[in-house]
């Protein structure tokens, strides 16, 4: 029933085609010069018919769902909902999905199932109505796009303009998605700085979000500082950068100077391997070899050293990180002039001097680039710290203690709560809020330095 | 370059500068090969990371495309299980007797001696004997050959995952189990076909009978949503900006605003999806549709990217050429420019959707991580993606699941693989140099 509208849809276009086509070709027989080719004339029809059309349904299954709820809601009996918070009412209401879908829990009471029998009636209801509209806005405009078939008709702008049209809207799709996730992330951490101070969250020292929390308990007083967060990612991508920026930029210069062009061909491609290795199967990779290994290394010497370290994680994010600025340093090594390196060999410098006091320092600014995004990169990255880090945040720069970092928290705290009213869960608003700021300033830094820097040699 | 000249040399006699840069230059050529020798180190220790990462989940992995069962002869007693009393029945008490056939000692009235023998069958056989029954209800009253997976402990046992010396109390099967077991394998009831359900079943609480097939729907459905979306949004948008779009601020600002999402933290796209497609527009939870959905709106901007850099590669003779026989703008695009690029496209394409197939933190956040134990019959069903149930699995304490999850991430990788040799291949063979 679903597919219903789109197939009619489908159909009403086709033949609007068709129609078009027809009466198009059937004035060029008549001996008259058509404006524009017969196939604009179809396609005019065409997208005059799908892009209303689908505006039309794909609006009115979004919003279905939601009128049928008040609608449903609207007609329980008087009284059963009385008393309820919101909570309870989003039960009932899924309560009365569930029993419509078939699968009944218990024994509901009679209301319940009278309202799921509604709510069937209302579904199909809806379903009918939109198949009759559709039916009717198509055919109106299959009739209205015949009726324009002529010979000066300009169909060939008609159909350009539209495409344009859409054009334009998908590229607008990228603003819509920016706006929102800032509309998102603004709302939800406006709400929680409703409940939780700002200056507490941004200068507080003691994060422990899964007090549970009673209604007569002021919002989890003391528990939302999140200076131990941003501190746990801090020292989390610092481990990676010291592990990823030495290896990368070494086999960048490597790759860029010495290398031989087999030996740099074969190795570059095995390293974007590792850029391409889902970040779950390194989070694996850091639980099943790396912590254990560095848990081990640590007793040999005698040290006592937690299972899920910011070593572990850190370092798992470093190899991962590693073709990333290897990548990055080699572009930057290749953008600066040849004619600086004949110069410095000119002088006598051996290729390795050439290469640490002439190029290397030349393409330092497009490096710092790239060293930059791959910053942003390790304070963003999830999946391997959510598995390899900690939980609990504690205030301390020991990379061998198990700390915990932003994107851990906002995970933890939203799996398997869907409340958006608590403080737990618009506390992850919040740390999304400051990774996205975070993440965006270095990122346009970032690309500046890199734009600006290119300019130079161009 | 002061190494040249050394201080001490005098820049007119000539003879001593030149003797000067002969000493100097062996050290200097020791310099270069240690700037070379790091960097070879460097490329050593990345690839061997990379062979430690594949060798590891491979060694981890291997075992779970095995599973250990034991075959039974299972007499169907119509008294424990009636024909009108179906789908119910006494099916574990019937599978307990055709255990104890084959240990007389066993008092099959002793309930924890019972379940002690038992305990060697997954939790999984009293319903594999159940379904088999109920589908055909003539078996009653009949001897049924039974193939049934074993329990997750006796299975490691079986591989040599259990070190049978070490003492009995730090083992996870005790002396008398090992050598129950020892007894079925005398006997040849034990064999290691290889795990179909590992690709057949759906998750499971218990690793002999988890699989991956809800994921794998479920991941199909993602991924098909994101392509369907981001796709022609993609290539729609890039046309614009590459193409139409003039040259003024709003063009500037949508370029900014894609090429800073395709560097937003996937996790806010998480968010993004939490309070916009969930909280606001009440989408289900845990449906790959509103994944797909999520993971379109990362990988547009990369279809974006590729599709304008793919435009920008077909030459301007083309579109002259077309104009000057008397096209349209938009007749040089759609029908000589795009069709060029399209294999540019596509490689792009096929890159930016095994990359959302790889995405799991913004499909945790959507509520993709449920325990599901029923593949999804449709994109708006509760499920997992394959990501997500490595996620799972790796959380889970049981140690079979740690094969498991291994195995699920060779088929994650696996099809990795082959999105990238498509891309690859596609490249190779369209793609034209001009």
């Amino acid at each position: 029933m679903t597919l219903a509208p789109f197939v009619i849809l489908l159909l009403a276009a086709a033949v609007g085609y068709a129609i078009n086509i027809q009466a198009a070709r059937a004035i060029r027989s008549n001996g008259v010069r058509l404006h524009s080719l017969e196939g604009f004339h179809g396609l005019f029809s065409l997208l005059l018919v799908i892009v209303p059309v689908l505006t039309l349904v794909l609006l009115w299954l979004a919003l279905e769902g939601g009128v049928i709820n008040r609608l449903l809601m609207a007609s329980l009996p008087d009284g059963v909902l009385d008393g309820l918070d919101s909570g309870a009412v989003q039960l009932i209401g899924a309560e009365i999905r569930s029993i419509a879908g078939g699968r009944i829990f218990g024994t509901p009471e009679d209301w319940k199932l009278e309202a799921a029998d509604r709510l069937i009636a209302y579904r199909q209801t809806s379903a009918w109505l939109l198949v009759i509209v559709v039916v009717l806005v198509s055919a109106a405009l299959v009739f209205f796009a015949r009726g324009k078939v002529a010979a000066e008709f300009r169909a060939r702008q008609g159909v350009e303009r539209i495409t344009l049209g859409l054009m334009v809207f998908c590229a607008v799709v990228a603003i819509f998605t920016t706006i929102g996730i800032v509309a998102a992330l603004t709302f939800e951490t406006i709400k929680f700085f409703q409940l939780v101070p700002v200056t507490e969250f941004l200068f507080g020292t003691n994060w422990e979000p899964q007090i549970p929390i009673r209604e007569d308990q002021i919002a989890a007083e003391g528990a939302f500082g999140a200076v131990p967060v941003f501190l746990g990612t801090i020292v989390i991508a610092t481990v990676a950068l010291v592990v990823a920026v030495p290896v990368g930029l070494l086999s960048a210069i490597y790759l860029n100077e010495f290398a031989p062009h087999a030996f740099r061909k074969v190795v570059k491609p095995i390293l974007e391997v590792l850029a391409g290795v889902p970040t779950v199967v390194y989070g694996f990779f850091a639980i099943l070899v790396v912590a254990p290994a560095i848990r081990q290394f640590g007793q040999s010497i005698g040290l006592d050293v937690a299972s899920n370290t910011a070593l572990a994680a850190g370092g798992v994010m470093g190899i991962m990180l590693i073709p990333f600025i290897s990548s990055f340093a080699d572009d930057a090594l290749s953008a600066v002039p040849q004619s600086l390196r004949d110069g410095a060999l000119a002088l006598g410098a051996t290729r390795g001097e050439m290469m640490m006091n002439v190029v290397f320092p030349a393409a330092i600014p497009g490096i710092v680039g790239g060293v930059l995004l791959a910053v942003s990169r390790a304070i963003g990255e999830t999946m391997i710290v959510v598995m390899a880090a900690g939980l609990i945040a504690r205030m301390t720069i020991n990379p061998l203690d198990s700390v915990t970092a932003v994107t851990v928290q906002i995970v933890t705290l939203l799996i398997g709560d869907t409340a958006f009213d608590n403080p737990k869960t618009l506390a992850a608003f919040a740390l999304g809020m400051m990774l996205f700021l975070a993440t965006l300033v270095i990122n346009v830094f970032a690309l500046r330095i890199v734009r600006k820097y290119r300019e130079i040699y161009d | 370059m002061t190494d040249i000249t050394p201080s001490d040399a005098r820049p007119t006699s000539r003879g001593t500068a030149t003797e000067a840069v002969r000493r100097s230059l062996a050290r200097r050529n020791r310099k270069q090969l240690v700037l070379q020798g790091f960097g070879i180190a460097a490329i050593i220790l990345a690839i061997s990371m990379l062979l430690i990462l594949l060798t590891s989940i491979i060694s981890t992995g291997y075992h779970a495309f095995t599973q250990t069962h034991i075959q039974l002869e299972v007499y169907v007693d119509p008294e424990e299980i009636p024909a009108e009393g179906l789908p119910r029945g006494g099916f574990d008490d019937v599978l307990a007797a055709a255990m104890g056939a084959h240990f007389p000692a066993v008092d099959l009235t002793d309930r924890a001696a019972t379940r002690e023998l038992t305990s060697i069958l997954s939790n999984g056989a009293q319903f594999i004997l159940r379904d088999k029954v109920v589908a055909d209800p003539s078996l009653i009253g009949q001897t049924v050959t039974l193939k049934v997976p074993v329990s997750d402990a006796y299975d490691q046992l079986n591989k040599g995952l259990v070190q049978r010396d070490t003492a009995e109390q730090f083992r996870r099967v005790d002396d008398a189990a090992i050598a129950r077991f020892d007894r079925l394998d005398e006997l040849g009831l034990i064999s290691t076909p290889l795990n179909t359900a590992l690709i057949t079943n759906a998750d499971s609480r218990f690793p002999e009978l988890a699989g991956l097939k809800g994921a794998l729907i479920g991941s199909f459905w993602a991924l098909l949503t994101c392509f369907l979306i981001s796709f022609p949004l993609g290539i729609g948008a890039a046309i614009y900006l590459e193409e139409f779009a003039p040259k003024n601020r709003f063009s500037d600002f949508i370029e900014i605003n894609i090429n800073n999402l395709a560097a937003v933290p996937s996790v806010v796209f998480g968010l993004l999806a939490l309070a916009v497609f969930i909280g606001w527009f009440g989408l289900p939870r845990s449906a790959p549709f509103v994944g797909g959905l999520t993971l379109a709106l990362m990988t547009m901007p990369t279809i974006i990217i590729a599709t304008r850099a793919a435009l920008k590669s077909v030459p301007p003779s083309i579109r002259e050429a077309a104009l000057g026989v008397g096209a349209s703008k938009h007749q040089v695009v759609f029908q000589h420019v795009l069709p060029l690029a399209m294999p540019g496209i596509l490689t792009g394409t096929i890159i930016g959707l095994a990359q959302a197939l790889g995405e799991t933190a913004p499909l945790l956040l959507i509520g993709m991580n449920a325990f599901i134990t029923s593949a999804p019959g449709s994109p708006f069903d509760s499920a997992t993606a394959l990501p997500t149930q490595i996620f799972i699995w790796a959380d889970s304490p049981e140690r079979g699941f740690v094969s498991r999850t291994s195995a699920a991430i060779l088929v994650l990788l696996t099809f990795l693989i082959m999105m990238n040799a498509l891309a690859i291949f596609l490249r190779n063979r369209f793609e034209r140099k001009w």
